[in-house]
This record gives structure tokens, C-alpha cells and sequence, in this order.
């Protein structure tokens, strides 16, 4: 399938069509738990990285078929997320910040010193089993599992969570456990895209899961806006397509970040398209045929 | 039979004594108000009552059963719902949502249900829609069911925050100044929905207010906090006349 797309696309093109497909699993995760649910966390490429290694590994070194790895990858980060989120959860804003920048850094000095990943130099040789393909039908089956959850009861106590912890918890929300929980399948999502990642990559490293992947994630969420599945569609298209397209930006990528969130903050504080809800649209529509009833 | 019980009930902030042994029995289908000047406590026995803090000492019994340590999702599984006097609204979600939100506690459906769109997690959802409807048509507000909570008028939320309390089912509700920041007109549909609410779903209320009108017209009983300390309970025609409440509260007119 892929060889046949091959014939009528550049392959340029789709390699970034596949880079944006994985970001977006990646940035839906982080979006769960940064978006929807409130919680700060700057260290998502660190839930990316052990479902890389770990894919890698059990597909290099023990032979496992690739879906399977790609399954343990993305279950061994949202083991660990669930693992770090009990402690960490209680905590608000900066201090979870922190905490996640320091569980990110502390995963990828193990993983320099990891003898079975290859420490500082890394994998290399890693089958290539993601395709354009695989990767376009997990996005889509990821946007409509989310898309469903946050149109119902957990993802609905999720936003509350975000709104008014105190309010939610006189819901009958027992807000600890719920963000946990979004904090597990965020990290789900995590090991999933780090595990296409590694297995369309041939080759990864430890930096490649340093904190700017955890930042670019991070911004791909709030430049679309926070918990919107369009508009984090929307961030995640612009900021991966932004580096390839302009040299500029990707030679001056902290610079180009940094001034994209100041002007985003003053124009657009609830990002791109985060204020804007579908029912807004159909209201409008709606508004409009009463008139054009009465005209 | 008491739904709620407080036994001597204590809270200090620090060095500070916020309530005073507090004793209090509340009655089934009761609408019983609390009330007492600024700083007197009023709040934080709602605080106490919903489990966000728990008491330095004393009893707390809720339908026969000691919740001093219950925490507050939990008091609000068990029945009791509340409205907060410095309102707490899911600001960026809808009204029909925020009303939503009030069911967590009395709906089962999980993350897979909901990510899978099983039959339980539809049918469920389905009821929730019909059920908040029909809460917002009770408060007024269904014809803004989509707006944001936060683009309401302020008496739009205080009647959204009851709506969400309702949600819950519960049988005890507890309402932190219901009728501040509301118009006379406002208020008189409120004492009539407080009455209605309390008729058809069989609730016990508990009200704090400054509105002395208010509380005089829709109380069966009352109580006068001073200081963290009770110093008068009864009904409003004896609470109205006791000689240390006109004197620290009523002031001179009554
Ligand atoms: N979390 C807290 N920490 C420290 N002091 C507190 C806390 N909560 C309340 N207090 C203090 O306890 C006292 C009682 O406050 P509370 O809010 O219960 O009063 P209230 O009767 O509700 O007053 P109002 O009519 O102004 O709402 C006040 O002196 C207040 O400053
Ligand atoms: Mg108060």
C-alpha cells in the first residue's frame, strides 16, 4: 500500500505526512492530560521514549511481531505513568511541571546508560514495520475513541477536573483517581507514538526524547488549543509542518516557540481554536435559518 | 428521624476557633436555615458537612452514619449536594454540561464504555440528557443550555449551581447563599423553586443566608451562628424575637 501511495506522493511528502500522523497520537496523549484534564506535564517525551526503547528492543532482541511491540511499548508507559502520576498528582501547576521535566530527564539518563538500548549512541537497525498506512488508521481510531470520551461522562469529569477541582469533587468526582487515569492514558498514547516512532525512525537515541520533544508536544496542544481534538489536530499540523518548510524555523526553533506562545497568549489565549465548539457553529447555522425563515 | 447530626463540633484554623462545639440536628424534609454575621462560621460548617475539612473534634453523623473523615466525593455519593457562596461553575463548559457533570457520582459508565460507545454507556447518557433538560427547564435555564457558564448573569449561576446539585440526586442540599447578588423578583422564584424542589424530591435543605426576608418567609427552623458559636435555634418566630440575636444581628429594626 505504501509503495503503491509511493507512486503518486513524493516521498519527502509523505515521511512528513507519517512525522505528523505520530505527533498527533503523541500530542492527543499529552492533550488528555495538559488539555483536558489540567495537569501540567512538560516530560511527555519521556513516556515516549520507553515505548520506543522498549517496542525496540523486544522487536530487535527477542523477536516479538511488531503489533505486539508497539502494545507493550505503549502498556510499559502507561505502567509508568500511572506509577509517577499517584505521587506526582497531588501536586498543582509549577510543582507537577517540575516533577515531570525531572521524571523525563531521569528516563533519558537511563536509557544513555542502558547497555540493552545501545546507551549513548542508541538503536540502530530497528525494523521499519510503520507505514503511512498503519499510522493514518491508529490516528483515526485514536481521534474517534477520544473524541468519544470527551463527549461523555469520564472525559466530561476530566474538563471539570480542569475547571473547578473542588466544584467536581462535590460532583461525586474523586479527582485523585480520575487524573491518574488520564494520566495513564495519556502515557498510553505516549509509548504508542514513540513506539511507530522507533519502528519508522530504523534508528533512535536518547536525545531524541529530550525535553524539546517534550516542549514541542507541549506547544503543539496550547497553540491549537487546550483540550480541543481540532485544534490540537490543527497545532500538531502547523508545528510539525513549520521546521520543514521555513529553515529559519527549525534552525531557530526556541526562538521561533518562544515568540509563538507570546503571540499566541495575547491574541488568542485560549489557542487557535479553543474557545470555538462545534455546537457554537451550529447554533450560528441555526440562528441563521430563523431569520432567513422570517425574511 | 435526624438526617444530620453534628455533635459538639469543633474547627480551629490555626489559633483561630472557627466554630465552637456546635450541636445540630436536622430533620428530614426540613428547610433549615443558618444564620449569623460575617465570619461567623456559617461556611465552614459546610465545608465540614461536604468533607473538605475534617473537624479538630466532634461527631458528624449523616443518616446514622459518622462521616467526620469521609472525603467529599464520597459525601456526595452518599447523598448530600451543595452550591458554594463564591460560585464554582465548569466556567469553559456548557450549562447542559455542568449539569451533566453533577451525575458523576450516581452514573457508572467508564473510560472504555465511553471510548467504545457500548450499549450501558449509551443508554446512560442518553437518560443524563434528558434528566439535566429537564433540571435546567426547572431552574429557567433550558433555553441556555449551550452557552458557556461563565457568559450567564449572576443569578443565572447561582441557578445553575442548583441545577448541578440536583444532578446528584441527593437527599440533603446544602445552599451557601443562594440568593446573593439576585433581584427581588429573582428572589421570590427562588424561595418558590426552593419549596418546589423540596416538595417533589423529597429533600432536606440546609440554607445559609443574609437575606433576612428569605430566611424568615421558607424556614422551618433556624440557627444563629455568632462567633463559631450557636446561640439561638428555633423557629422564626422565636429566632426572630430572641433578645441576643436582634441584639448581635437583627440589629435594632426587627
Ligand atoms: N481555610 C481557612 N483557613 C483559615 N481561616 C479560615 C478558613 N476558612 C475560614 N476561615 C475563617 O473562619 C471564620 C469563619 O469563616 P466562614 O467563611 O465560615 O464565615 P461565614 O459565616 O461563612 O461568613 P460570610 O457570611 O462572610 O460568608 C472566618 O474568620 C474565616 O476567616
Ligand atoms: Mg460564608
Amino acid at each position: 500500500m505504501d509503495s503503491f501511495l509511493a507512486q503518486y506522493i513524493d516521498p519527502y511528502y509523505l515521511r512528513i505526512l507519517v512525522l505528523i500522523g505520530i505527533n498527533l497520537i503523541l500530542a492527543l496523549g499529552l492533550n488528555i492530560i495538559t488539555g483536558v484534564t489540567g495537569q501540567l506535564s512538560m516530560g511527555h517525551a519521556g513516556f515516549m521514549s520507553i515505548g520506543a526503547y522498549t517496542s525496540a528492543i523486544l522487536s530487535m532482541q527477542f523477536g516479538y511481531p511488531y503489533f505486539l511491540s508497539l502494545l507493550a511499548g505503549a502498556l510499559m508507559a502507561a505502567l509508568f505513568g500511572f506509577l509517577i502520576g499517584i505521587p506526582t498528582l497531588r501536586l498543582e501547576g509549577d510543582y507537577l511541571a517540575m516533577v515531570t521535566i525531572g521524571f523525563a530527564e531521569i528516563i533519558k539518563v537511563f536509557f544513555l546508560n542502558f547497555e540493552p538500548g545501545g546507551k549513548a549512541v542508541g538503536l540502530s537497525g530497528i525494523p521499519q514495520n510503520t507505514t503511512f498506512v498503519i499510522v493514518w488508521v491508529i490516528v483515526l481510531i485514536v481521534i474517534i475513541l477520544n473524541a468519544r470520551l470527551l463527549r461523555t461522562r469520564m472525559g466530561r469529569a476530566f474538563y471539570a477536573i480542569r475547571e473547578n477541582e473542588i466544584a467536581a469533587e462535590s460532583c461525586g468526582i474523586n479527582t485523585t483517581r480520575l487524573k491518574v487515569l488520564a494520566f495513564t492514558i495519556g502515557s498510553f498514547l505516549g509509548g504508542l507514538g514513540g513506539g511507530l516512532y522507533a519502528h519508522y525512525m530504523y534508528f533512535i537515541r536518547p536525545q531524541d526524547f529530550a525535553f524539546m520533544k517534550s516542549i514541542e508536544l507541549l506547544n503543539m496542544v496550547v497553540l491549537g488549543g487546550m483540550g480541543s481534538i481540532p485544534g490540537t489536530i490543527l497545532g500538531t499540523t502547523i508545528l510539525t509542518l513549520a521546521p520543514e518548510m521555513l529553515r529559519v524555523v527549525a534552525e531557530y526553533r526556541l526562538l521561533f516557540y518562544g515568540a509563538l506562545l507570546v503571540i499566541l497568549m495575547i491574541f488568542r489565549p485560549n489557542g487557535l481554536l479553543g474557545d470555538i465548539r462545534i455546537y457554537d457553529i451550529k447554533k450560528r447555522f441555526r440562528k441563521k435559518e430563523v431569520e432567513t425563515c422570517r425574511s | 428521624m435526624p438526617i444530620l447530626e453534628l455533635k459538639d463540633v469543633t474547627q480551629e484554623f490555626g489559633g483561630l476557633r472557627a466554630l465552637n462545639a456546635v450541636n445540630l440536628t436536622v430533620e428530614e424534609k426540613q428547610i433549615f436555615g443558618i444564620i449569623g454575621p460575617n465570619g461567623a462560621g456559617k461556611t465552614t460548617l459546610f465545608n465540614i458537612i461536604t468533607g473538605i475539612y475534617v473537624p479538630t473534634q466532634g461527631e458528624l453523623l449523616f443518616k446514622n452514619e459518622i462521616i467526620n473523615k469521609t472525603p467529599p466525593y464520597t459525601v456526595a455519593r452518599m447523598g448530600i449536594a451543595r452550591t458554594f457562596q463564591n460560585i464554582r461553575l465548569f466556567n469553559k463548559l456548557s450549562v447542559l454540561d455542568n449539569v451533566k457533570v453533577g451525575s458523576h457520582g450516581v452514573t457508572r459508565a467508564g473510560v472504555f464504555g465511553n471510548m467504545l460507545g457500548l450499549p450501558a454507556s449509551r443508554r446512560e447518557e442518553k437518560e443524563l440528557t434528558e434528566k439535566a433538560q429537564l433540571l435546567l427547564h426547572l431552574v429557567g435555564l433550558y433555553e441556555k443550555r449551550w452557552e458557556y457558564a461563565d457568559s450567564l448573569a449572576y443569578g443565572e449561576q447561582r441557578r445553575l449551581e442548583i441545577a448541578r446539585a440536583l444532578a446528584l440526586n441527593p437527599t440533603l442540599l446544602l445552599l451557601d447563599e443562594p440568593a446573593a447578588g439576585m433581584n427581588s423578583s429573582e428572589k421570590v422564584d427562588l424561595m418558590e423553586l426552593i419549596h418546589k424542589i423540596r416538595d417533589d424530591k423529597n429533600l432536606t435543605i440546609l440554607l445559609v443566608e443574609h437575606d433576612m426576608n428569605l430566611v424568615m418567609n421558607i424556614c422551618e427552623q433556624i440557627a444563629v451562628l455568632e462567633y463559631g458559636k450557636k446561640i439561638a435555634e428555633g423557629p422564626p418566630e422565636i429566632v426572630k424575637n430572641n433578645k441576643k440575636v436582634i441584639r448581635s444581628y437583627l440589629g435594632v429594626e426587627a
